[in-house]
């Protein structure tokens, strides 16, 4: 999948440490669930993601460090499953469903509403206030709902080019 | 029931009963419902014995392969000299296919029931319930009703009182169609890249951490309650076509239908039925013109082929298709076929691990050939050459990823080959001014 390229503003402030306090203890009672520390790292990386928005070189190093595997196996990982971000993103990630059960009910027209509604030039770079990353994505499991689009970690339902400013509207 | 529509009367409503309905989540009304009297009862019945019920029941796995879920229990070893694992396969992404998100978002404690079920009968005492990452609201769902089992003594160290150890875990997948093939799905379990794995060995040898490991289908586990509940034989009465396809499947109907939606009908149901009464037919002023009936990785029937068949295994089979994982994908005369076509190839390309050159190439290039095909800079060899490659893609990899690719492909041109020869001819759709 294509990932968020030039034009994508640099973080600020430097990104908080990862597993301390909470994601440390969560991180903790992950580990209890598995016979080996390297099956927590789908997990360790989901959570590197929730706090820092993105999986930051820094951020393969402490997960390899917690789990005791080496960065470049985290980064082989990393880059094998397409919803880890090797890239910052906008404020929200969207991801539309182009597959052919929701492209032949006119996902591309949606996509297209998308870019135009949020600023952004092409998919995958984020909108110039920082704010939208736009990506199609393949099958999102909710054909019946043609198209499904997933902002975060919420998914519309049958979403068209025509309800789409509105949507956009609910999330600015 | 057709959920998002109300049920019809042809359904035979048995796993989304409760579908729509947001109580059913609620632990509490599930048991009055009569949830968790399957596991009481298979917890008193004993192992094998269990999974005698599951064979008699005759139910094949609903993922897509079909194989008989009571004869791969039975795979498993029956002394434990390592840990036994289960898997409940809900990374649901085979294009077309939406019903595991409707059990998990509407009736999770059914799969965790049909979870705990398995789990006993294996043997095992870790099950992993790998949910893809995309299904948020899934996972949010079956992560409170666990949290409920979990609080009421139902999973746990002393599963409902009775002695013995049952823990599930949610493993949330992150973006990865190929995670779906079972040994893939244990890799990324494991930590690891999601690349198949060479089989033999097969799972009930070695699978989770080199253990024996049993993995199911959500819709599969599901259905386990009912089956220790009302009896194998029961659940093998449910057929209306042949004793070999049994039981209830729900089909996930998208595409270019009136009413896309879950419909759950007994296995041999006519699958004319199915579209034109129960999900209303084409949309207004359309005619349908082409079915996978089993999600994208089964090759294409004609409309006036899927009027002739059977919704079952074997019913599908006679017609040159799969029943696969039950998604069916319409398509009508408004669908530019090749184009379609050429959307599939291009998703296998990309969800290729890459692993295998047969796989990692031949999509890539079908995909390629096709969008040539698509910009009017087709040569007319290039049919042969795609059934060419479609053969090279056959057989030959660790897993079948790239056999769906070739499936889909070859049999849409050999379908609808006019549709492809007329962009080779005039660079644009047949019909197209």
């Amino acid at each position: 999948m294509s990932q968020a390229g030039p034009g994508t503003p640099a973080p600020s402030e430097p990104l908080p440490r990862l597993f301390e306090g909470a994601a440390r203890r969560e991180l903790d009672a992950i580990l209890k669930q598995y016979p080996t520390k390297q099956a927590a790292l789908l997990p360790a990386l989901w959570i590197a993601q929730r706090r820092q928005g993105w999986i930051s070189p820094a951020a393969m190093a402490e997960v390899a460090e917690a789990l005791g595997v080496t960065v470049a196996y985290v980064k082989g990982v990393v880059t094998f499953y397409t919803m880890y971000h090797q890239h910052p993103v906008g404020t929200h990630f969207v991801q539309v469903c182009t597959t052919s059960p929701c492209n032949l009910c006119g996902a591309e027209g949606v996509v297209k509403a998308l870019l135009e509604a949020t600023g952004c030039k092409r998919l995958g770079e984020t909108s110039p206030d920082g704010k939208w990353t736009i990506v199609e994505t393949e099958c999102l499991g909710a054909c019946g709902f043609a198209t499904p689009v997933l902002i975060d970690d919420d998914l519309i339902e049958s979403v068209t080019a025509e309800s789409v400013p509105a949507l956009v509207a609910r999330y600015r | 029931m057709g959920y998002p529509h109300p049920s019809h009367p042809r359904e035979t409503v048995l796993l989304s009963r409760d579908f729509g309905d947001p109580e059913a989540r609620r632990l509490d009304v599930w048991i009055k419902r009569g949830g968790y009297q399957a596991l009481e009862k298979a917890l008193g019945m004993g192992r094998d014995a269990v999974i005698e019920e599951v064979k008699t029941s005759g139910i094949r796995g609903r993922g897509g392969a079909g194989f008989p879920a009571g004869v791969k229990w039975g795979f498993m070893p029956k002394q434990r000299t390592k840990p036994h694992y289960l898997c409940c396969n809900a990374d649901e992404g085979e294009p077309g296919t939406f019903k595991d998100r409707e059990i998990m978002r509407w009736t999770p404690h059914a799969v965790i029931e049909g979870c705990a079920i398995a789990a006993y009968a294996i043997q095992a005492e870790d099950g992993y319930i790998y949910v893809r990452g995309e299904f948020t609201e899934p996972i949010r769902v079956l992560q409170a009703a666990l949290d409920e089992a979990y609080a009421k003594g139902i999973l746990g160290p002393n599963a409902m009182g009775r002695g013995v150890r049952i823990d599930l875990t949610i493993h949330r997948g992150a973006g990865a169609y190929i995670c779906g093939e079972e040994t893939a799905l244990m890799n990324s379990i494991e930590g690891k890249r999601g690349n198949p794995r060479v089989k033999p060995p097969f799972p009930a040898a070695a699978g989770l951490w080199g253990c024996p490991t049993t993995i199911n289908n959500v819709e599969t586990l599901a259905a386990v309650p009912h089956i220790i509940t009302r009896g194998g034989a029961w659940y093998q009465s449910l057929s209306l076509s042949n004793p070999k396809s049994t039981g209830t499947k729900l089909f996930s109907i998208c595409g270019a239908i009136a009413k896309p939606g879950n419909y759950e009908v007994t296995m041999g149901f006519p699958l004319k039925d199915l579209l034109y009464d129960l999900a209303g037919g084409p949309r207004p002023g359309r005619k349908l013109t082409a079915v996978q009936p089993g999600g994208s990785s089964v090759p294409f029937i004609t409309a006036e082929e899927a009027e002739r068949t059977l919704l079952d295994y074997e019913g599908c089979l006679a017609v040159g298709t799969q029943l696969g994982s039950g998604g069916m994908i319409v398509y009508d005369d408004a669908t530019d076929i090749v184009y379609q076509v050429m959307r599939l190839a291009r998703f296998y390309a990309h969800e290729s691990c890459a692993q295998c050159t047969q796989c990692r190439e031949g999509t890539a290039w079908t995909a390629k050939i096709l969008q040539k095909l698509l910009r009017g800079e087709g040569r007319n060899e290039d049919l042969d050459l795609l059934f060419d490659l479609g053969e090279q893609m056959t057989g030959k990899t660790i897993c079948v990823l790239s056999d769906s690719c070739a499936a889909a492909v070859t049999s849409a041109i050999q379908k609808f080959r006019p549709d492809f020869e007329a962009y080779l001819r005039d660079g644009r759709r047949a019909g197209a001014a």
